[in-house]
């Protein structure tokens, strides 16, 4: 809502000196969100004055045709000779007042004037536009003024440019500030200053024989108010002061039957709607729509309506989709010049329609056909019912008072009847919100300034004023007396908060895993969980593996990616790419979130029941919510390409392997606390041969190594980028192993080294699972320091070199005990996998 | 008296004379010092202590003196040999000595070589900014509570007191799923304060929520349809609007500095009743750029106050749809947008360099923010 500050000093008596600025403050306390305040005309300085056209000379020597005047501006420059005056602009004629800008002023830009040449002529000034003078974006030529005023007449007062302008971000509970009448209540309250009620007029009361309405659907419109006026002259035009308080407004004036609803709309809330009378046949009709009825709108659209839409028709059909927008068919007329006569002919008769229907019907009608008319915006956040006879008053007298009309003496108004609703509440609740005490008659008070009748001592009973339907339950009027007594004076105390056990085992788990891989040297991202079928394609997942059947998007950001991701790779390996894209081609990257899977979900999924908001769901129904859901478990992914350890003048660069990888992995698996076991493995989209399975137990938990060539090729990638992925849920599903404090035997350790040839085919993990398992308990550690490959190994061969360590808790092994536990180990390789003992 | 010594032989004798022993002395001190390193000083020592040297010569023919002039002759030969010994070994402590000195001056090195050989690694700030919010409510007593990011309808919207056609439902921007029923991506993680009230038996409930949040903007400077939020909740009884602001005091004094308070200003939410806006005391300027265009400040464009995020008292309809007295319990709860937070108090002036992944962005934030 846009408030012209000259307007708002109508209802207002605010102090002279009062800035806009100072207004906005006053608001914001009070809970009006005024986003800022518009300085019209800051810059503008004069003469800026009537002007009448004289003479028109056509110079069309020109691209364009271009006009040559001499313009009467008075005594505004001095001489009182006319002022001569180039312009392009051709909705003119001889006779015609103008707007006169004379050299030596500044228009809004700021953009000074001065007598210059141009077109082979001197222009001592301009004749002007609206934007010129910025009143509004309309560029259809330059204003023609009624011919009332006298030439020399300044211009900025009569075109009231200078002014302030208050902008405020109406929240959806306010409606009533959607009107001149709600803020300037605000701004009254605000400033404890007396109201000026524009609604407070004098209204006839209802009779019969107002124009005929039938309401067929009272819940849908339960106030319906018409008014008709007669003898328009449809050549009347709005007076300058409502196109400017509409213009400020920010809406534009189109006709003077519309400027008059908009007006009235914007002063007192309550939207009009204007027809023509002789367009409309027979009864006004309030019902609801059948299925499939099509109606023209004013906007020249064919809407095919539902069932729900609420309809304003006559016995021709609809008419209009109440609350929302009129049809085309009984639209006011344009006024038509007859060229031969000068006469005008237009609509002449003119029925006011002020209604009120139930907010959510014209939410969903203004939602389903994507119409949020300024009346629609209106009706949705509520408007107030008992406005709806002044507001069709005042546009009568508008009616008569600016077009000639003759209001006709017949009222209707069809009221449904309304229960009164109040609230009771206890006088103290306030205090006990705030957490500061306020009494009963500061309570009592606030609450009649915004409008509400109160009775009652300890328990207050309160009926919130018509126009506040936000007004409903009992935390709402504490809000109302907090606001007003001002936010800023809430004390700050501390609530007495149990005493906590901070983080869970997963959640310190996550951040140990951050700070573990961060740690190892890589970079945490976090990427957006939007994939498409491309990416999938690339990473050569095939159908029926469950990663391909994805969460899908009903309205995706881009309808390249309206899936949620089934893996952590496409994000990561798409950051990768941007890194070295950018030139960072050394890169490691992780991320820890979340995936959404759909297998292994219950039948239910994506079945939410809606529930009531009364009372707490059963368990059963908060079952019936989640079983609904997708899987989405924690993952933990990272991604490597380029140099690990870069060359400098230590040596050569190491890269990033399949190793890292793996190592990652483990990483994750030493947060986790617990004991990853690594297996070869097959599994898109990682290189067949370089490609670990992760398991916990038996239980396969991920997949580390080298991704597919073909993978690399397709993404784009670099050459041998590696990758990691883990399910964090699985990882820790069985728990974390519990270290327990070992016994550090002070005796000395017996270390033994062994070499053992091996099949190419026999797995690292196999040859150290059988060391271990034949080297008994004296085994401290055993670690592999050689892999070694040699023609007098033979062909397919490898040799591993283990050094082992042997320590007794209790005493000094001697060498024959540490060299039969060696043999015990190498034996049992030897049976395991084959190894043989390199000589 | 003893016989005479038959082998005595005079001219050996000479040796012992002391003026000879004391040349011996003399030359081997001189020949010690003339040694200008550790090999040189060994080869002295060899020539003047040796086996074969003149003292130990000379020694030996103590034992062919008679007996009355052996123990004289000993205790010149003796008395040379000490102090060629002594001189030896201070020669040898002051050569090491150099040596020393010489090898740290020979082994020196450019320590400023540099050795950016382990790869950096670092943390997102939206996690670590995430985590130090957490451990500034886990201090005060209150869990951290998460929920999932595909939420039902009914803990996103219904429960919160946005009806289906609520006005604010509309506002939300929301990404509904492709063929479900009353599934969508979390508009906020309030559906996650739902779900903490309904599985507490009985209040008090006092919960931070973090996490992933979706709206269906573009991305561009300032917005972003995946960003992440801190909610808090706290129902209990007797709490009060002064329990809210104390707790965004306390909050904004942890995480921007003592003396950096809160302010309220009314607003509207469907799920707090009263509800309010919260702004910060500008901690860069501290009000003091204000109506001081010397010193315009553009952290708070001059305003002196940072727009924070949403607030209010708990709803009682929303303690309702949980199962909750709302004539017994009473609760606070607020939120706000971790990114705008991240942006203003370390200067990131656009929204992209979050959500891409460039390390160079992550990088200089380290391990916690």
């Amino acid at each position: 809502m846009r408030v012209p500050l000259s307007w708002l000093r109508e209802y207002v008596d605010l102090p002279a000196g009062e800035t806009g600025r100072d207004i906005q403050t006053k608001l914001i306390r009070a809970g009006l969100e005024v986003e800022g305040v518009e300085q019209l005309g800051a810059d503008l300085k004069g003469p800026l004055v009537v002007g009448q056209v004289l003479a028109i000379e056509e110079l069309t020597e020109f691209k364009k045709p271009i006009r040559y005047c001499q313009v009467d501006v008075g005594d505004a420059n001095g001489t009182g000779e006319p002022q001569n005056i180039v312009c392009g602009a051709r909705n003119f004629a001889v006779g015609d007042k103008v707007v006169v800008v004379l050299p030596g002023a500044v228009l809004p830009g700021p953009f000074p004037i001065a007598a210059r040449a141009t077109y082979g002529k001197t222009s001592e000034g301009m004749i002007c536009s609206a934007r010129e003078l910025g009143m509004g974006d309309d560029h259809d030529g330059i204003i023609v003024l009624p011919p009332e005023f006298e030439p020399g007449t300044d211009a900025i007062e009569l075109l009231e440019l200078v002014d302030e302008v208050l902008d405020i971000a109406v929240t959806a509970d306010r409606g009533y500030c959607l009107s001149m009448r709600g803020v300037a209540r605000e701004t009254a309250i605000a400033y404890g200053l007396p109201l000026r009620d524009p609604a407070l007029i004098d209204v006839p009361p209802a009779n019969s024989y107002g124009p005929l309405v039938k309401v067929e659907d009272q819940y849908g419109c339960d106030r319906f108010v018409a008014r008709s006026v007669v003898g328009v002259d449809p050549a009347a035009k709005s007076p300058i002061w409502m196109q400017r308080r509409i213009q400020k407004a920010g809406m534009r004036p189109i006709s003077l039957a519309v400027d008059i609803t908009n007006y009235v709309m914007l002063e007192m809330g309550q939207p009009l709607h204007a027809y023509d009378r002789h367009r409309i046949d027979g009864a006004i009709t309030v019902r609801r729509a059948t299925q499939g009825e099509k109606l023209r709108t004013l906007d020249g659209v064919e809407r095919t309506l539902d069932a729900e839409d609420l309809l304003i028709c006559d016995n021709s059909g609809p008419i209009g989709i109440a609350g929302v927008m009129g049809g085309a068919g009984t639209e006011i007329a344009d006024a038509v010049v007859d060229p031969e006569t000068g006469e005008v002919t237009g609509t002449s008769e003119i029925v006011i329609e002020a209604a009120h229907f139930a907010p959510v019907s014209i939410a969903r009608s203004a939602r389903r056909h994507k119409l949020p008319s300024e009346a629609a915006k209106r009706f949705e956040r509520g408007v107030d019912p008992e406005a709806t006879k002044a507001a069709a008053q005042r546009a009568v007298d508008l009616l008569v008072l600016v077009a000639g009309g003759t209001a006709e003496a017949g009222v209707t108004d069809i009221v449904a009847p309304h229960p009164v609703h109040s609230i009771a509440i206890s006088a103290d609740l306030p205090d006990r919100v705030a957490g500061q005490e306020y009494g009963r008659e500061t309570v009592v008070r606030r609450l009649q300034e915004v409008g509400c009748t109160v009775v009652g001592t300890d328990v207050l009973v309160v009926t919130p004023p018509t126009w506040r339907p936000d007004l409903t339950d009992p935390n709402d009027l504490c809000e109302e007396v907090i606001r007003l007594e001002g936010y800023e004076n809430l004390p700050s105390t501390l609530p007495n908060v149990p005493a906590g056990r901070g983080l869970t085992e997963a959640q310190r788990l996550r951040r140990r895993i951050g700070i573990a891989l961060a740690s190892a040297g890589q970079v945490e991202v976090q990427n957006y969980p939007f994939i498409g079928e491309a990416v999938l394609d690339a990473l050569g997942i095939e159908s029926g593996d469950p990663r391909r059947e994805t969460v899908k998007i009903a309205n995706p950001i881009s309808h390249e990616e309206p899936s949620l991701r089934t893996t952590m790779l496409p994000g990561l390996l798409g950051a990768l790419h941007r890194n070295v894209g950018r030139g960072t081609t050394d890169v490691a990257l992780f991320e820890i979130g979340r995936i959404f899977r759909v297998d292994g979900t219950a039948e239910t999924l994506y079945q939410a029941p809606r529930l009531p908001v009364d009372r707490r769901p059963t368990e059963d129904e908060i079952a019936q919510l989640d079983a609904a859901l997708p899987r989405q478990p924690y993952r933990v992914g990272a991604v490597f390409a380029g140099s690990r350890d870069p060359q400098g003048w230590w040596g050569k660069a190491t890269v990033w392997t399949w190793a890292d990888a793996v190592e990652a992995a483990r990483t994750v698996a030493d947060a986790a606390g617990v004991e990853l076991t690594v297996r070869q493995d097959q599994h898109t989209p990682w290189h067949p041969g370089r490609c670990a399975g992760l398991y916990v137990g038996e239980v396969l938990v991920g997949h580390a190594g080298e991704l597919h060539p073909r993978v690399i090729k397709a993404m784009n990638l670099p050459d041998r980028t590696c990758a990691m992925e883990l399910d964090l849920d699985l990882l820790t599903e069985g728990g974390a192993v519990k270290a327990t404090g070992p016994k550090i035997s002070t005796f000395p350790v017996a270390t033994q080294d062994v070499a053992l040839i091996v099949d190419e085919a026999v797995k690292a993990a196999d040859v150290e699972a059988a060391l271990r398992a034949g080297a008994g308990s004296l085994l401290e550690s055993l670690r592999l320091f050689d892999v070694y490959r040699g023609e007098s190994l033979g062909e397919g061969r490898k040799s591993l070199a283990y050094a082992l360590r042997f320590r007794a808790a209790d005493r000094t092994l001697t060498a024959d005990e540490a060299s039969a536990a060696r043999e015990s180990a190498v034996a049992e390789a030897t049976a395991r996998v084959g190894a043989a003992l390199r000589g | 008296m003893s016989a005479p010594n038959k082998s005595y032989d005079p001219v050996e004798v000479e040796a012992l004379k002391p003026e000879e022993i004391e040349r011996l002395r003399d030359e081997a001190i001189a020949a010690f010092a003339a040694a200008t390193d550790l090999d040189a000083l060994h080869e002295a020592k060899v020539a003047h202590t040796g086996d074969r040297s003149p003292l130990a010569l000379a020694n030996r023919e103590i034992g062919a003196l008679p007996p009355a002039a052996k123990a004289a002759a000993g205790k010149l030969v003796g008395a040379a040999r000490g102090a060629v010994n002594k001189a030896l070994a201070e020669r040898r402590t002051a050569l090491e000595a150099e040596r020393d000195a010489r090898v740290l001056v020979e082994e020196a090195v450019d320590v400023t070589l540099p050795y950016d050989r382990a790869p950096r690694g670092g943390r997102h700030p939206l996690t670590t900014f995430a985590e130090r919010l957490m451990d500034v409510f886990t201090a005060m007593g209150y869990s951290v509570a998460e929920g999932p990011e595909v939420e039902a309808e009914w803990l996103n919207f219904d429960a919160l007191n946005m009806g289906p056609d609520h006005p604010a439902r509309s506002t939300q921007d929301t990404f509904f799923l492709k063929d479900a029923d009353s599934v969508v991506l979390r508009t906020h993680t309030s559906g996650v304060q739902i779900r903490s009230l309904l599985a507490a038996a009985e209040p008090p409930v006092y919960v931070i929520c973090p996490g992933r949040v979706f709206r269906s903007d573009e991305l561009d400077a300032t917005h972003t349809p995946v960003f992440n939020q801190v909610e808090l909740l706290a129902v209990d009884e007797g709490l009060t609007m002064a329990d809210l602001k104390g707790t965004l005091d306390h909050m904004v004094a942890s995480l921007f500095g003592e003396g950096i308070s809160t302010r309220l200003r009314p607003n509207y939410f469907p799920f707090t009743e009263p509800s309010a806006e919260m702004d910060m005391v500008c901690f860069v300027c501290r009000g003091e750029s204000v109506g001081n265009p010397d010193r315009p400040c553009r952290t708070c464009s001059s305003e002196g106050w940072i727009e924070l995020g949403g607030c209010g008292m708990v709803n009682p309809r929303v303690l309702v749809a949980c199962g909750i007295d709302p004539n017994k319990y009473s609760g606070f709860a607020f939120g706000f947008g971790i990114e705008r937070m991240l942006m203003f108090r370390h200067n990131v002036e656009d929204m992209r360099d979050i959500v891409e992944g460039d390390v160079r962005f992550t990088l200089p934030f380290g391990m916690e923010i």
